[in-house]
């Protein structure tokens, strides 16, 4: 199994950590992976996007035409991606920021109010981590311990009082994944 | 085993450079390979090395010569148009029998072009580059892990026949990030009695690549040439990928070579038989490995980041023997496995 997952949104609301998390994670359980960032004039303004590919075996190329998966975390992201995901692909709507319905019938479509629910939990940015959680439980790549695992690495010590708030989060957004 | 860490090709080359013995590092920033000085701008203070960006690619060149003649493990790295203002810099270290390693992650050209990645410097890597009759040994990795023992390996290669060795990677090298296993590190401290450095006991040593007297830099251009037939004789790399039956080989070094094993596995599962050259070493070019294929090849089919620069050396190696194709994108636009297989399909089809 091959899992192209093309992460997008604007800069500042994580995307570019969801890939991370998700690679780190995929190497941890002996996994073959590449990050692939988004590079050039998208980094500045626009969308932000980075893809991951992971797979249990060697990865050739390191380019994703058609996504099995998008995480949307807002509407230019998704009006500009939906189209490229593969037939019978994975659709993850940050539903607060994303109205519309898919112009896709056969896509799997999960929406997930990210914002109003990290607002709820009381800190905004972890909006990224319900999302996080839903494409984790929905595409099984990785499992919910490495990825904690990865959050752990990669927060630095002074910031580990966060890491609950973290999980909660993914926990929430793998419920959405049904 | 060491455990694996997740790391971006340019950052993970600067590592391998540190792990080397490298200490010093001159450059000056470009895209997409900033990552390269920025990690040594972190990491050389802290195991008592010397980052310095120069005012320019001419000065930072200028400053990797005069570390090497004083015996020094040195590197630096830049991009497309920025290896082009080092060219005098690396001429010079040619001439001068001075060791440096040099990367480049290659984008798209010509003139200032586009910071994506591609691979239109091929000719001028492995031509020498700058002016006069000289030839830098040039590794091309295709993953991060490549990139890494590559580049430490490169170290010891320049120091080994008192040449420059480029590595040769592309915007998409620099910026992916893919496991990597770090290779031990290693302080160097091996005597190089031909530097400018401290000579209590022996006579004093002259770097310079001038030579007024004709018949002495006849000599000198001798004694080179004999170390390129040396290098030849010894450092050829190559990597090959379903070639044993292959009726159809594709030829493809660096990024372009991994769409291309994508492309040869989807030709593959259509029964077509297809297989992967990789040149490892560009120059020296490995020439061997095709006059063993020609008698059971049909054709060979170049996929390059380019209009077809490697070709070049494809067709010195094969001859008239089989006809040489090439496909490629330009300009920083990567090919997909599926065009390069519709390519290979039409072309297989035209021969029967």
């Amino acid at each position: 199994m091959m899992h192209k997952l093309l992460i997008a949104g604007s800069g500042g609301q994580g995307v570019m950590l969801i890939g991370k998390v998700l690679a780190n994670a995929a190497m941890k359980e002996g996994k073959h992976v590449v990050y692939i960032p988004s590079y050039g004039s998208e980094m500045r303004g626009g969308t932000a996007n980075c893809s991951v590919i992971i797979s249990d075996e060697e990865i050739d190329a390191p380019v994703i035409d058609r996504p099995t998966c998008l995480i949307a975390m807002n509407s230019p992201s998704y009006d500009k991606f939906e189209h490229n995901v593969a037939p019978q692909g994975m659709v993850i709507i940050n539903s607060s920021l994303v109205t519309r319905d898919s112009e896709r019938q056969e896509l799997f479509v999960a929406k997930v109010p990210a914002n109003e629910m990290a607002k709820e939990m009381g800190d905004e940015r972890i909006a990224n981590m319900f999302l996080l959680g839903t494409l984790i439980a929905a595409t099984k790549c990785v499992e919910l311990k490495s990825v904690m695992d990865s959050l752990k690495e990669m927060l630095s010590v002074k910031r580990h009082n966060l890491l609950p708030a973290n999980q909660r989060a993914i926990e929430e957004g793998m419920k959405y994944a049904k | 085993m060491t455990e694996k860490q997740l790391m971006k090709g340019s950052e993970a080359i600067a590592e391998a450079g540190i792990r080397n013995g490298c200490r010093y590092f001159f450059g000056y920033p470009i895209t997409p390979q900033n990552e390269i000085p920025e990690y040594m701008a972190k990491y050389l203070p802290q195991v008592g090395g010397t980052f310095l960006q120069g005012e320019s690619e001419i000065a930072s060149i200028s400053m990797v010569l005069g570390a090497s003649a004083a015996g020094a493990r040195v590197m630096t790295s830049s991009s497309s148009p920025g290896i082009s203002l080092k060219q005098e810099g690396i001429s010079y270290m040619a001439g001068a029998e001075l060791p440096c390693v040099i990367v480049n992650m290659m984008r798209g050209g010509p003139g200032l072009g586009a910071i994506q990645g591609a691979q239109p410097d091929y000719w001028q890597a492995t031509r020498g580059g700058g002016h006069g009759d000289y030839r830098l040994l040039v590794l091309a990795p295709a993953t991060v892990q490549e990139a890494v023992d590559l580049t430490y390996e490169a170290f010891d290669l320049a120091d080994k026949y008192r040449n420059p060795v480029m590595i040769l990677g592309d915007g998409v090298l620099g910026q992916i990030m893919e496991p990597v296993e770090l290779p031990e590190a290693k302080e160097n401290k091996a005597e190089k009695p031909w530097a400018v450095s401290k000579n209590y006991n022996r006579d004093r040593n002259i770097i310079s690549s001038s030579y007024p007297q004709v018949e002495v830099l006849e000599q000198v251009n001798i004694r080179l040439h004999k170390r390129y037939d040396e290098i030849k004789n010894n450092e050829v790399r190559w990597d090959s990928f379903l070639l044993e039956d292959a009726e159809y080989v594709l030829v493809a070094y660096g990024t372009a070579a991994r769409l291309a094993k994508a492309a040869v596995r989807m030709a593959r599962k259509k029964g077509i038989k297809a297989g992967l050259l990789r040149p490892i070493s560009v120059w020296p070019f490995p020439q061997q490995p095709f006059t063993e294929l020609i008698s059971q090849v049909k054709f060979f089919l170049t996929v390059e980041l380019s209009t077809g620069q490697m070709i070049d050396d494809v067709r010195l190696a094969v001859g008239k023997a089989r006809q040489v194709h090439h496909f490629g994108r330009l300009g920083g636009v990567l090919p997909l496995p599926e065009e390069i297989l519709i390519k290979l399909e039409e072309l297989a089809k035209e021969v029967g």
